[in-house]
């Protein structure tokens, strides 16, 4: 098989108060896929995600992107390779403009001048967003800001987009547009999330988390019909499967 | 969401003077206001002419008299002091409408507005041609501290959403009746304040997270290189060569 875009290996967390929040995760995740992870609050899905990309670091476990391994000297790079989409807008995008904000991570990659303006043009036309570069992030509305959040993850190229709870606080609509642009993109996806329709409509392939342990692995329409494991972990059968 | 803040001193214009690059009109406005603040206050037709000079500007950038007018009214708490010289100052006295005014007083006054409403008027100029975000990457162009800008940059990006979240907050305790008329009551508003402090706070961590996962290194990087060429020099250096000739005028002929 193909090298993974991630292999995560007996990766184990506990907050600096105790709390055991990651109990041995073994995640492996191939070029193409659309992977959702679903879990009950608590469950150490956001806190694995952060440890894709090195914001958490574990001395326990191992973590390769593109069989590139976790460490201190490539942080930079996984860092690259990981796109990583917060669950609130406001905190993804902190520049004044969202020109600037686009243009924050391919900078921070050392690109400047025309190379520069071409990732953030190319990344705005891919979320359908070129007309609100000059935008104050803070008058856009919710929908906007979730797709230009995701355009300043695109600008940098990376081959993982994790994308935390997407579609919360969008109203229909937004949702509706976001499923369409993230169902477009050509770019692995990891899709932490309580939106089971969403699920159903663009995952091929669902794990499932609880106490800090990945609990079912599979396709999506089988773990999805699997009404007591769905109840076990604080979940329900999306309406119409 | 309060979309109204942001613009109330940016008039949206396409006008040569918008145009200009932003640290040309730094350095053009902080020439100008030199050279007005080292002319001799006695040159009163000196400031007449930078007065015109400055409303030409403000005709040029399509800014309206009623809109700098209005904002001008900021100074009056900073220069309200200056009408009390007239009648503290020593030395010879002038008798106006019957009351003995210091001579040297009205004349420290006629300085103080003079110079205090071509300032403010500058600065009301420069903001309502310039966005802030490019004002603050005029800043940065020369040379001002990128940890300064930044801390400016991430407080106007930001103001709303906290001011938001202190919104928010207040109408969770109205909702329980909570309707503070007197010192007394003030326990919730200090309690809201430190929640407040602590959300911000983790925002902050969050936020910083999010720059990391971004390539942030400690350092912001530089995101724009605005084209400058001659005649943008040539074109902003209209307004303070004409206060700094009216300054050395007023001197020569005082």
């Amino acid at each position: 098989m193909s090298t993974p875009v991630i292999a995560v290996d007996g990766l184990r967390f506990t907050y600096p108060d105790g709390t055991e929040a990651l109990a041995g995760v073994d995640l492996h995740i191939h070029a193409g896929e659309r992977v959702a992870v679903l879990g009950p609050n608590g469950a150490g899905k956001t806190t694995m995600a952060l440890h894709l990309n090195g914001i958490h670091r574990s001395a326990t476990g191992s973590i390769t992107v593109s069989g590139l391994a976790l460490a201190d000297d490539t942080l930079a790079e996984i860092r690259r390779r990981i796109g990583f989409v917060f669950q609130d807008p406001d905190d993804q995008l902190f520049m004044p403009t969202v020109h600037d904000d686009v243009a924050f991570g391919p900078a921070n990659l050392g690109l400047r001048g025309d190379e520069l303006e071409e990732r953030v043009t190319d990344a705005l036309r891919a979320v359908g967003t070129e007309a609100l570069a000059d935008r104050a992030p803070h008058h856009l509305s919710g929908g906007e800001r979730r797709r230009i959040a995701i355009a300043t993850v695109l600008a940098m190229h990376p081959d993982l987009l994790v994308l935390d709870e997407p579609t919360s606080n969008l109203d229909p609509a937004g949702r509706r547009e976001l499923i369409e642009l993230l169902a477009g993109l050509d770019v692995t996806q990891l899709v932490i999330t309580h939106d089971l329709g969403f699920v159903l409509e663009l995952c091929e392939r669902v794990i499932v988390m609880n106490d800090g342990r990945i609990v079912a692995d599979g396709p999506t329409r089988s773990i999805l019909a699997d009404e007591p494991l769905l109840r076990a972990n604080r979940l329900e059968p999306p309406p119409g499967l | 969401m309060g979309a109204g803040h942001a613009h109330a001193l940016y008039v949206h214009e396409h006008s040569a003077v918008h145009r200009l690059p932003p640290h040309v009109k730094l350095v053009a406005g902080i020439a100008f206001v030199v050279a007005v603040a080292v002319t001799p206050r006695e040159a009163v037709w000196a400031f007449a002419v930078d007065a015109v000079a400055l409303l030409t500007v403000a005709r040029v950038a399509r800014v309206r008299l009623r809109f700098v007018a209005v904002r001008l009214l900021v100074v009056v708490p900073f220069v309200a002091f200056a009408f009390a010289l007239p009648f503290v100052g020593g030395g010879a006295t002038v008798d106006v409408g019957g009351l003995a005014l210091s001579e040297e007083g009205l004349w420290a006054m006629a300085n103080i507005l003079f110079k205090a409403t071509l300032g403010a008027t500058t600065s009301i100029l420069l903001a309502a041609t310039t966005e802030v975000p490019r004002l603050l990457r005029g800043f940065e162009r020369l040379r001002a501290p990128r940890v300064l800008t930044a801390i400016a940059a991430f407080m106007l990006r930001y103001l709303e959403v906290v001011t938001g979240e202190l919104r928010r907050m207040r109408t969770a305790m109205a909702a329980r009746g909570h309707d503070p008329r007197w010192i007394w009551q003030v326990k919730p508003i200090a309690a809201s304040a430190g929640a407040l402090f602590i959300r911000s706070y983790e925002r902050g961590e969050r936020v910083h997270a999010a720059m990391l996962a971004r390539g942030f290194t400690g350092t912001m990087p530089e995101l724009h290189r605005d084209a400058v060429t001659a005649a943008h020099w040539a074109g902003a250096a209209v307004l303070p060569s004409i206060a700094v000739l009216m300054a050395v005028a007023g001197w020569v002929v005082r």
